[in-house]
């Protein structure tokens, strides 16, 4: 006889909580051959704002926080993912039909991105700033802050968990705080991903997952007066040019389309912004 | 209080001679190394001091345009990208050298042009415009250090659009970097300046720059638009108003054109009960008066803590009582003409709206002259952040003064705009000056100081004030792209799309969705 199993019901990750869709709507998630695997909440605007309000509460913390604080933050995520590998080589194998070797070798490649990029946190910022040499008594200095709230299109390309992966982690480096729209064929990982960093040390809010429909919701984000930065790195079969345009209103920094997104400091520097502070030096 | 005993700023008048000035009565556009006429309407350059004709000025057509973006493509093709840094460097150098032999005749032409004061443009513009010249000159062979990695790669052709308050400096912002990181330039200057850039073309000739390599197109917005659109054009970087900016932001969605934006700000100039308070005054004149106030980074909201609000306020307008506003061609002048009728109309309007609104208005008493566009230096007490006046950019010489208790006051109300270009802090305290830097969401940060530039020294903003920076590293890495990395398709699609023509960067796009379309079919 069989064990009856126990499906787990995949939610929304916004302020590091697991909320239903406000609107009630779900839809159906296949697996690779077609086989039901579950009802996904399908985001709708009022959470996408929800999550925005979330990411800007979740800002100062993150970004206050000491870069050794987050450095060890992220590495953190790279210890609890290690310690779920099966789940996540099992939810790979599922909804992508990868082999075993596939999956395993993703999830490999997901935690030591993660391994990488935390160790950049306390790095970034003396390979990306410097003191300038002004002709003048004057003290000047040119550091690398974070963009703000960035909001990201998830992008398939390199298995739903990689990807994701690749997108989100070089946004927290510099103390961004991210809203991101999960993959929409594949968003299971993404957010069985939300469950390992609301028990790793992230602050709530400071990633915040949305699964539905990327071409309903990521208008509302492009548009959204309180994000500063798009990422458009997943949008490629989306009307893109379009998000690009509405999120010229109110000056977002954007980033195009991608085929892949190997880790990189440039996606850090991406959505940093470069403060120049000159201090007078008396003169003796 | 009374300031009427100025007796003392009756100088006799000390204009500088306009005799080393040799100019045309009309110029052409710059294409190819020559002048040649203009396809769109001639339109005249006016002293804003006087409203009198300087010269004739061709204005570039949409052919016109065409014309000079296949002079800088054949340029970048067959010579500069062909160059050695090195080479490119020395004709930089040469070219710093010519600006600095010139200095006095660009310094008159610049002040005649724009209504700015002599001093300003002697002391200032034209020298720093001379350096950023040497700056990145210095930087051609050596772009491996220019924090895009090794052996990175000129985009192509740069489509440049540049503001009127700093007509030369805002040419060399923009010039400079983008020929010492290998790329070729059309660039148009604002309708109302365009004669420093014309005499600026003459200086290329003697440095014998190779033909192409810049090129420089006069004409209104609508050349501009023409540029910034061009399918051949692989970077665009436009110093302007937020709102044009964000025309070019949507207009460039999907090109692949790189892009930087220097835009409009409102910047706070925080003044602590602890600060050196000569210093601080100095620095608030300064601030928002400097080039009539017409400065992007201008320290035009003054917050001040309110324990000291009452004696800032009465030294302020002692202090203003002393500019002295008029010819810019004295070497005595202070403040200058406002820049065009048209902007003079803006800060009118928005003067009368901060009045209008309940601010209180107070100017000193100063004649100004007859002819001309004239606005005397004002400030603006009892004013609350929803006041348009601390809201909106003026560009002129107006200062709105709000008070704080708090630092943490101060910080919620400088950062209490969609701008975020400058700030300036004025404190003794050095542990409260970096507490407070960290904190405030501005590209720039001056601490007992305001208004300081250096080529080597980045500037840009933060949320809507644009993004990119010009100066220093930074400024170079805006002009180049990583090398292709062996293996990484994104990089190699990336750089041949610049290195490409614009086809190529529609192509991209439509490759990319065709590639996307792809994915999704085969899922």
């Amino acid at each position: 006889m069989t064990r009856l199993t126990v499906p787990k019901t995949y939610k929304l990750y916004i302020g590091g909580k697991f909320p239903r869709s406000e609107s009630g709507r779900v839809y159906a998630v296949s697996s690779a051959g077609g086989d039901f695997l579950a009802n996904a909440a399908k985001g709708s605007r009022k959470d996408a704002r929800d999550a925005v309000v979330a990411a800007r509460a979740a800002l100062k913390g993150w970004s206050g926080a000491t870069a050794y604080n987050r450095g060890q933050v992220l590495y953190r995520i790279a210890e609890l993912l290690e310690g779920r590998r099966a789940q996540f080589i099992d939810e790979i194998m599922q909804a992508e039909g990868a082999s075993a070797a596939a999956a395993s070798a993703q999830v490999d490649d997901a935690i030591d991105a993660w391994v990488w990029y935390a160790g950049w946190a306390d790095k970034y910022v003396q390979v990306a700033g410097n003191a300038n040499p002004v002709s003048g008594p004057y003290f000047n200095l040119s550091v690398p802050e974070p963009t703000g709230v960035v909001a990201i299109v998830a992008p398939q390309a390199g298995g739903s968990l990689l990807g994701f992966v690749s997108a989100v982690a070089p946004a927290l480096v510099a103390g961004n705080t991210v809203v991101v729209i999960a993959h929409e064929t594949a968003p299971l990982t993404a957010i069985s991903l939300g469950e390992v960093l609301a028990t790793s040390d992230v602050p709530g809010g400071v990633v915040n997952i949305l699964t539905g429909s990327p071409a309903e919701i990521a208008p509302w984000l492009a548009s959204h007066a309180d994000v500063n930065a798009l990422d458009l790195l997943g949008a490629g079969a989306l009307d893109w040019v379009n998000l690009q345009i509405a999120a010229a209103d109110t000056l977002k920094r954007v980033l195009p389309p991608e085929p892949d997104a190997a880790p990189s400091l440039a996606r850090i520097l991406a959505f940093t912004e470069t403060k120049t502070v000159w201090h007078t030096k008396s003169l003796l | 209080m009374s300031f009427s005993s100025t007796s003392f700023l009756n100088y006799a008048p000390a204009p500088e001679s306009t005799a080393l000035l040799n100019l045309k009565p009309d110029y052409g556009l710059f294409i190819n190394g020559d002048f040649q006429p203009g396809n769109g309407t001639p339109f005249q350059t006016i002293s804003p001091a006087t409203e009198k004709q300087i010269a004739m000025i061709a204005s570039a057509n949409e052919a016109d345009v065409d014309t000079a973006v296949a002079a800088a493509r054949r340029a970048y093709d067959r010579t500069w990208s062909r160059m050695s840094g090195s080479d490119r460097g020395k004709y930089l150098f040469r070219i710093a050298r010519l600006m600095q032999e010139r200095a006095r005749e660009l310094a008159v032409a610049e002040s005649l042009d724009n209504g700015k004061p002599i001093t300003e443009s002697r002391d200032v513009d034209i020298p720093l415009a001379a350096a950023w010249f040497f700056y990145y000159a210095g930087w051609a062979d050596k772009l491996d250090y220019a924090g895009v990695g090794p052996n990175p790669a000129a985009l192509g052709v740069a489509a440049q659009v540049i503001p009127w308050n700093f007509p030369l400096l805002m040419l060399a912002w923009k010039i400079a970097p983008a020929l010492a990181a290998g790329n070729t330039v059309v660039l148009k200057p604002a309708e109302t300046t365009p004669l420093t850039a014309l005499l600026f073309a003459e200086i290329l000739q003697q440095a014998d720059l190779p033909a192409g390599v810049v090129n420089i197109i006069t004409g209104a917005g609508s050349t501009g638009q023409a540029l910034v659109n061009h399918p051949d054009v692989n970077k665009v970087a436009f110093t302007g108003s937020t709102a044009v900016g964000r025309m070019i932001a949507r207009s460039v969605a999907g090109t692949g054109k790189k892009l930087t934006l220097e835009l409009g700000g409102k910047g706070a100039n925080i003044v602590f009960d602890d600060a050196p308070i000569d210093q601080a005054i100095e620095g608030i004149i300064s601030g928002v008066f400097f080039n009539q106030g017409h400065v992007c980074c201008a320290g035009s909201r003054l917050l001040v803590q309110e324990s000291i609000h009452d004696e800032v306020i009465d030294r302020l307008k002692a202090r203003m009582s002393t500019l002295r506003v008029g010819d810019p061609l004295d070497k005595n002048t202070d403040v200058g003409a406002i820049n065009s009728a048209e902007q003079l109309q803006r800060i009118r309007e928005l003067s009368d709206i901060g009045e209008q609104e309940g601010a209180e208005r107070w100017s000193p008493d100063c004649a100004l002259p007859q002819n001309g566009f004239w606005f005397a230096p004002t400030i603006f007490t009892n004013v609350s952040t929803s006041h348009r006046i601390a809201r909106d950019e003026v560009f002129g010489p107006v200062l709105s003064v709000l008070t704080f208790r708090t630092p943490a006051e101060a910080i919620a109300k400088a950062n209490n705009t969609p701008y975020g270009l400058s700030a300036g802090i004025w404190s003794d305290k050095g542990s409260r000056i970096l507490a407070v830097a960290d904190k405030l969401r501005a590209g720039v940060i001056w601490a007992n100081t305001f208004n300081k530039f250096d080529p080597a020294s980045p500037f840009g903003g933060y949320k809507e004030s644009g993004y990119g920076r010009e100066g220093g590293r930074h400024g170079l890495a805006a002009y180049l792209a990583p090398a292709a990395r062996p293996g990484s398709r994104a990089r190699t699609a990336a750089i041949s799309a610049k290195a490409g023509s614009a086809k190529a960067s529609t192509e991209k796009v439509s490759t990319e969705k065709a590639a996307a379309a792809r994915k999704k079919a085969t899922k």
